[in-house]
């Protein structure tokens, strides 16, 4: 008998029951909740009379509405205050366990739910939020499901399930200086395409990717969803285990020893058959910068503004001419030539630790461009803004002439009031560049905390190697 | 949920590919606590001229009448036609909900993204999804003949155009039993509850530090 995959034991772990088809009963151990997704799922619950099938399993967080500034004010939008009041009534209501917007533990939710230890290695874990993924970095079977199925995972503790097809991401050899995890993740894009994960599981592998960091693994599976795979995990190793050990829900003495050896159990077996493998030569990643309005449409920061009239396939060349119109640029643009606006680092890609401590590594002694309207950090968690802030980052940024904001979503969907003006361009380290994903009519340029710095000294995409002074 | 059986209606050609679920509903829209209401905002961006807000009136706002969703008869459209990766992004199931409120009960593309895909069956909004030569023949069609009435039958798993071809879809079995009787997904889950606790109990042995607060 062949090996199983990370994926394969992940799975069948959590069956409860199989339909002759195929279809499958899937247990949910954690059920990460916000306020964007589930008021209607709470409601539909109310009117039928249930309640939570396990309450425990279920951590809530409001982020996308949250104001990044002047929060004792409140939220001034009545209509995202309502979302926000509506959550805090439902968790209330169903006794669920629950940060508020002043509590300090209260940020993303996919910042927070590894940092809490609420995921752990071999969960199930889904949230009404398409980046879910990201907490495949600790070797979890993580995913985003809609509306109807938060109230189903409420009210059943399960979902219906057909299983994916295999795919492993293999990237083999050592990164160039310079080089991120974001970078790694926006080459897979370009490579496998939008599409490309589709009906698949994604496991990242490869000497690289066990090279990452494991906050570098979540950028990475945070954007699986990008290459349209809905789960994206990587496999555990020591680092993952080192991770968990500690955080506040995580197991403790015996018990997380225990835990550690069937965690250690969590990669694919050397035999085990993928469905579809993709390998990528880590040496030849440059670092990226999307230019167009889908994660696909990503060049090297070396490169130029692809032109369409090069590309033969016809409904991909009016892909590239809409975008290139919404984005306002030419054909052959050196990329180092573009010059944005505003710049936002934050975001559940981009928003950990490491992702502030390279951008602030870049800005440190510098100063913002002066057509930079507006450079901003927006940490993931209020403990990430407190562990920066006891590092001395908020001062780097602060002295360098940007904005140190609260944790949230912010600028990534703009649900709140960060958002860019119609015609503004954003070099963002958030996962997104769709058509007004940032505020209507605005443009943007994903990429890495490291660049987007770079971006807000020199006014333009550049190198921070070849920054001067 | 509301039943699909089979679907007779003019089809809309939408032709770009990697329509992503922010274009379908703006993430300003998302702040609704209900279900309704969303059909006026679908495809807000790419309909209307003027920026909308939630409290926007939208019967006085300048519609593009280059939007294929603005030009009659699609605006009377219960059919989407789509191209590849369909729905892709955000797992927002506004989308599927503002889809519904316009008034669609079919998409018909070459490919869905997944999320997208689950939550259209939750909702009765059938996603069809045919080769790219029969989407590409349906566009044709639609083009050449706008008003065309394409019909959508799941009983016997095809799309059918008046005097011209037949194309078979694929759905899988369960998935199609639950649209064509409109089941109430909950309740039937909740016809497992003795198998889904035997599997919490011997979880909580196996590995009690998966089942805490």
């Amino acid at each position: 008998m062949s090996g199983q995959t990370l994926y394969d034991k992940l799975w069948q772990a959590h069956v409860v029951f199989e339909e002759d088809d195929g279809t499958a009963l899937l247990y949910i151990d954690r059920h990460l909740v916000h306020e964007v997704t589930s008021p209607q799922a709470f409601e539909g619950l109310r009117l039928a009379g249930r309640t939570p099938w396990r309450g425990d399993s279920v951590l809530a967080v409001p982020d996308h509405n949250v104001p990044t500034q002047n929060r004792a004010a409140g939220i001034a939008d009545p209509v995202s205050r309502t979302q926000v009041e509506t959550l805090e009534h439902n968790v209330d209501e169903f006794g669920l366990k629950f940060f508020p917007m002043r509590d300090l533990r209260q940020g993303i939710v996919h910042v927070i739910g590894p940092e809490q230890g609420a995921t752990l290695p071999g969960m199930t874990v889904v949230c009404g939020d398409s980046h879910t993924s990201t907490h495949g970095a600790l070797g979890a079977l993580a995913f985003g499901i809609g509306t109807s199925e938060v109230e189903h995972v409420l009210a059943t503790q399960c979902l219906w399930q057909k299983k994916s097809k295999s795919m492993l991401v293999k990237v083999e050899g050592d990164l160039r200086p310079g080089v991120t995890a974001k970078d790694v993740v926006l080459a897979i894009i370009g490579r496998i395409g939008t599409a490309g994960g589709n009906g698949y599981a994604i496991e990242f592998g490869g000497s690289a990717i066990r090279g990452l960091s494991i906050e570098g693994r979540m950028t990475v599976c945070n954007m699986a969803i990008e290459a349209g795979a809905r789960a994206g995990m990587v496999a555990v190793d020591e680092k993952t285990i080192e991770y968990v050990r500690g955080r506040p829900q995580a197991p403790v003495g015996a018990l997380f020893e225990q835990a550690a050896g069937s965690w250690r159990t969590l990669v694919s077996d050397p035999d085990a058959p993928f469905d579809k493998v993709v390998e990528l030569d880590a040496g030849a990643i440059e670092p990226q910068v999307s230019w167009g309005t889908s994660p696909e449409m990503v060049v090297a920061l070396s490169g130029h503004v692809p032109d369409p009239e090069k590309e033969t396939d016809p409904v991909r060349a009016e892909g590239m001419r809409k975008a290139l119109r919404y984005m306002g640029l030419e054909a052959g643009t050196p990329i180092t030539e573009i010059r944005p606006d505003k710049v936002f680092i934050g975001s559940c890609t981009n928003s950990r630790i490491e992702d502030l401590r390279a951008a602030a590594a870049v800005v440190r002694g510098r100063r913002k461009a002066e057509n930079i309207k507006l450079a901003m950090v927006v940490p993931g968690s209020g403990l990430v803004k407190q562990q920066a802030e006891a590092e001395g980052l908020d001062r780097v940024f602060l002295d360098a002439g940007f904005e140190w904001r609260e944790p949230g979503c912010s600028m990534c969907l703009a649900m709140n009031a960060d958002r860019l003006e119609p015609g503004e361009r954003c070099a963002s380290t958030s996962n997104r560049n769709f058509e007004g994903r940032q505020g209507q009519g605005g443009r943007t340029h994903l990429v890495s905390p490291a660049l987007a710095a770079a971006a807000a000294v020199a006014g333009h995409f550049i190198e921070p190697a070849q920054l001067e002074g | 949920m509301q039943a699909f059986t089979v679907h007779k209606g003019v089809a809309a050609p939408l032709d770009r590919a990697n329509v992503d679920t922010d274009a379908i509903i703006p993430k300003q829209y998302l702040k609704s606590i209900k279900r309704t209401g969303f059909g006026p905002n679908a495809f807000d961006d790419w309909r209307y001229l003027d920026p909308g807000e939630p409290d926007t009136d939208n019967r006085v706002r300048r519609r593009n009448p280059d939007f294929v969703l603005n030009q009659p008869p699609f605006d009377q459209a219960t059919i989407l036609l789509a191209r590849k990766n369909f729905g892709c992004g955000s797992s927002r199931e506004h989308a599927v909900w503002a889809l519904d409120d316009f008034g669609f009960r079919a998409v018909i593309a070459p490919s869905f993204a997944d999320i997208f895909f689950n939550n259209s069956f939750k909702n009765g909004l059938l996603p069809v999804v045919l080769e790219e030569e029969e989407v590409d023949d349906l566009f044709q069609r639609v083009s050449a003949e706008p008003g065309l009435e394409i019909e959508v039958d799941l009983q016997s798993q095809k799309v059918r155009v008046p005097d011209g071809p037949e194309y078979r879809f694929e759905v899988d079995s369960d998935r199609r039993r639950r649209l064509l009787e409109g089941l109430d997904d909950i309740a039937l889950t909740l016809q497992h509850a003795d198998t889904i606790r035997a599997y919490e109990a011997r979880r909580r042995r196996e590995a009690p530090w998966l089942l805490q607060g």
